[in-house]
């Protein structure tokens, strides 16, 4: 970045120290930006693992957070960029609207939980419940998950570069779920899907949106739904 | 030399009544357990097991009309920049639409903003019609999350993150296809048609250190404006309050096993959680001992059904109550007009509980848009507000004779109790004595 754009960058940059300054305030300027503001850009540093930073956004800001983050960070995001230069503790972009989450490092459980929308791109690891009770959300993660991901998921897509753990898919609904390695075992309802050629479309334009152009769409196999639980029948008590 | 046994009436076994008989034949004839919506129908202790004393020489009343006493509640003044102010402190439960037809949702809220209290949404989000009538909507936060969204919990003036219900402590939901309506089925994400399952647990926390973080980030995203409420089944009132209140609730909601619910196994409402009237103490105390009593508030429910009950539940140390089935009565849930259908369907007024089935004669518990259509959204609200209004007034006529100037004013020696159980459970001396059990000195 030359002088000047540097110094264009800086004054349209909001920066916030969470070592000096509370969360509250900086949850607080990401709910108020007015209509026609330059101010769309904000800088986070030291976030030590806060709880709830950037939660809520319900514009189309761009946050990067340097270092990393507790629970629910871009919680419930509407519409915002935010990056995380670091992991993320459980429940990173919960209940995401729209946007764009990006986390550089690793996440903990629950990452995207009851999603509604946008695209959540784990570049290192995601622990168990992945992808929990989404809802329309787009999940793309690196490297692998742990077990119960995409449990009870109705809505949106999951997608896996390394394996899955335990019980994949448990319960599911609608949610469709791609994983290139292995899986470990999948949950009650869950089974392999033929790879035809939609789904090979689809997965293309989502590894396209998450930036990854090293892997084929081919490679990747499909899970969803049985759909044998959508009906009560009391000799799948079992599977329940 | 014959022998002829007199005639002696036929005897039915009380194990294996006609109701536990009945059921172990549809049980083998369907395969499946039973569902059904409603409360417990067994008797248990409540508070028509207590009594108020009344004014004597050692304490005054107050006049009938002309000396006042006050009904008002503020609920949410620990943390919340907008507390909740309710004319009256029997605020109206957490229902569905889904569960409820579109109209219903509408009297409800009706209903409470003519009389001054709150409404509750349910599973399945909240809708443009129910938010438009009612001046204070509590947006529940469930485990499902069905149908949650940023955008409602801003719109909200209250959050009410559900962890159990009275009917069930500990389970799920289960709306079955019948009611999975296009509209109902846009707004939890699923398929039309197909059995919905409600999650037991929140997806993104477990326990309170958890729910801490949780009440935390809606509070962030909400700029603490909204209060925030916690429900739980009456399942371990003392830990689970102490708990909400260390967890950072602003309100602490206790429902007991007499609670209703949409639709659960019959089996889990009549065989799990406690009859509010043994939660209630509990609770306080662990408001009292945390030095939060009166300041995080105690909404209670589960069989709150006149304005007696009302009292009952202040004087034991609750700040508000919540009502739903009785609100649903009010509404004109199993009514008699509709005696013909009730009968139709194999059931009669007043035990009509198949609400899972979406098909209720009165239009309450249905989405059919022709069942619906029967319930008249402004004459329902109506009814509904004159059934509050006679409940705050009865309240308000014993807390007069107990000489109270404020429905908060009550207190548990105005009461005494009918039966040992209901000494035990609310910790008020036997009438006629000054001993309840686990008190010392017996």
């Amino acid at each position: 970045m030359d002088a000047a754009a540097q110094k264009e960058s800086s004054r349209t940059m909001s920066v916030f120290d969470l070592s000096i300054t509370p969360l509250r305030e900086l949850n607080s300027a990401l709910h108020n930006i007015s209509a026609g503001t330059n101010d769309m850009n904000f800088e986070v540093i030291n976030p030590r693992g806060s709880h709830s930073v950037a939660v809520g956004i319900d514009a189309p800001v761009t946050v990067n957070v340097h270092g990393s983050v507790g629970y629910y960070c871009a919680g419930m995001n509407d519409g915002g960029t935010v990056t995380v230069h670091g992991s993320a503790g459980p429940g990173v972009a919960e209940n995401m609207m729209s946007g764009i989450v990006v986390i550089e490092g690793d996440a903990s459980q629950y990452a995207g939980a009851t999603g509604r929308g946008g695209l959540l791109v784990i570049k290192g690891n995601a622990a168990s419940r992945c992808g929990i009770s989404m809802k329309g959300i787009d999940i793309v993660v690196h490297g692998n998950i742990g077990h119960m991901s995409a449990f009870m998921g109705q809505s949106g897509s999951l997608v896996v570069l390394g394996n899955a753990g335990d019980a994949l898919g448990d319960s599911l609904y609608e949610a469709k779920l791609f994983v290139r390695g292995t899986v470990k075992s999948l949950g009650a309802d869950c089974i392999e899907k033929e790879m035809r050629p939609e789904h090979i479309e689809h997965l293309a334009k989502l590894l396209e949106k998450a930036g990854i152009t090293d892997v084929k769409p081919e490679e990747f196999k499909r899970y969803g739904s049985a759909r044998k639980l959508y009906t009560f029948n009391i000799d799948n008590a079992d599977a329940y | 030399m014959s022998y002829h046994n007199p005639y002696t009436p036929p005897r039915k076994s009380a194990t294996f009544d006609d109701q536990t008989l009945a059921e172990i034949r549809r049980a083998a004839a369907t395969g499946i357990y039973d569902i059904r919506g409603g409360g417990t129908k067994r008797k248990v202790p409540h508070f028509d097991d207590l009594l108020f004393l009344g004014a004597s020489i050692s304490r005054y009343p107050l006049e009938g009309y002309r000396e006042k006493c006050d009904t008002s509640v503020v609920l949410g003044t620990r943390f919340a920049k907008k507390p909740i102010h309710l004319k009256t402190p029997i605020t109206i439960a957490g229902m569905s639409f889904g569960a409820l037809s579109g109209n219903a949702k509408e009297a409800l809220g009706r209903g409470a903003t003519i009389s001054g209290t709150s409404t509750t949404t349910g599973d399945g989000g909240m809708t443009n019609e129910e938010r438009g009538h009612s001046q204070t909507l509590v947006y529940q936060y469930l485990p499902s999350r069905y149908g949650m969204n940023p955008k409602d919990l801003r719109r909200a003036d209250a959050i009410e993150v559900v962890v159990g219900q009275g009917a069930k402590p500990g389970g799920g939901g289960m709306l079955l296809g019948q009611k999975i309506s296009d509209r109902v089925a846009e707004m939890r994400t699923l398929p039309k048609g197909i059995d919905q399952r409600s999650a037991c647990r929140h997806p993104d926390w477990t326990g309170p250190d958890d729910l801490e973080i949780k009440i935390n980030e809606l509070r962030e995203i909400t700029d603490w404006e909204k209060p925030i409420y916690v429900k739980v089944g009456g399942a371990r009132p003392y830990y689970d309050t102490a708990l909400a209140v260390k967890s950072g609730a602003d309100v602490v909601v206790l429902d007991g096993m007499q609670g209703g619910t949409a639709a659960t196994q019959d089996v889990f409402i009549e065989n799990v959680g406690m009859p509010i009237l043994a939660c209630i103490r509990p609770a306080v105390q662990a408001l009292q001992d945390l030095g939060m009593h009166r300041k995080v508030q105690l909404i209670v429910s589960g069989g709150i059904r006149s304005g007696a009950d009302v009292a009952k539940a202040l004087a034991l140390g609750a700040d508000a109550v919540a009502i739903g089935t009785a609100a649903l009565v009010a509404l004109g849930d199993n009514d008699p007009r509709w005696e013909e259908e009730y009968q139709k369907l194999g059931t009669t007024a007043g035990a009509y509980d198949d609400w899972h089935e979406g098909k209720d004669p009165a239009g309450i518990t249905t989405q059919d848009p022709e069942l619906a259509k029967r319930l008249d959204p402004v004459a329902a609200g109506r009814r509904l507000a004159n059934y509050i209004k006679v409940m705050t007034l009865e309240a308000q006529t014993i807390a007069r004779a107990c000489g109270k100037n404020h429905l908060h004013n009550l207190e548990p020696e105005d009461l005494c109790a009918l039966t040992m159980e209901a000494a035990a459970m609310a910790q008020i001396p036997l009438a006629g004595t000054n001993w309840y059990p686990g008190k010392g000195g017996f």
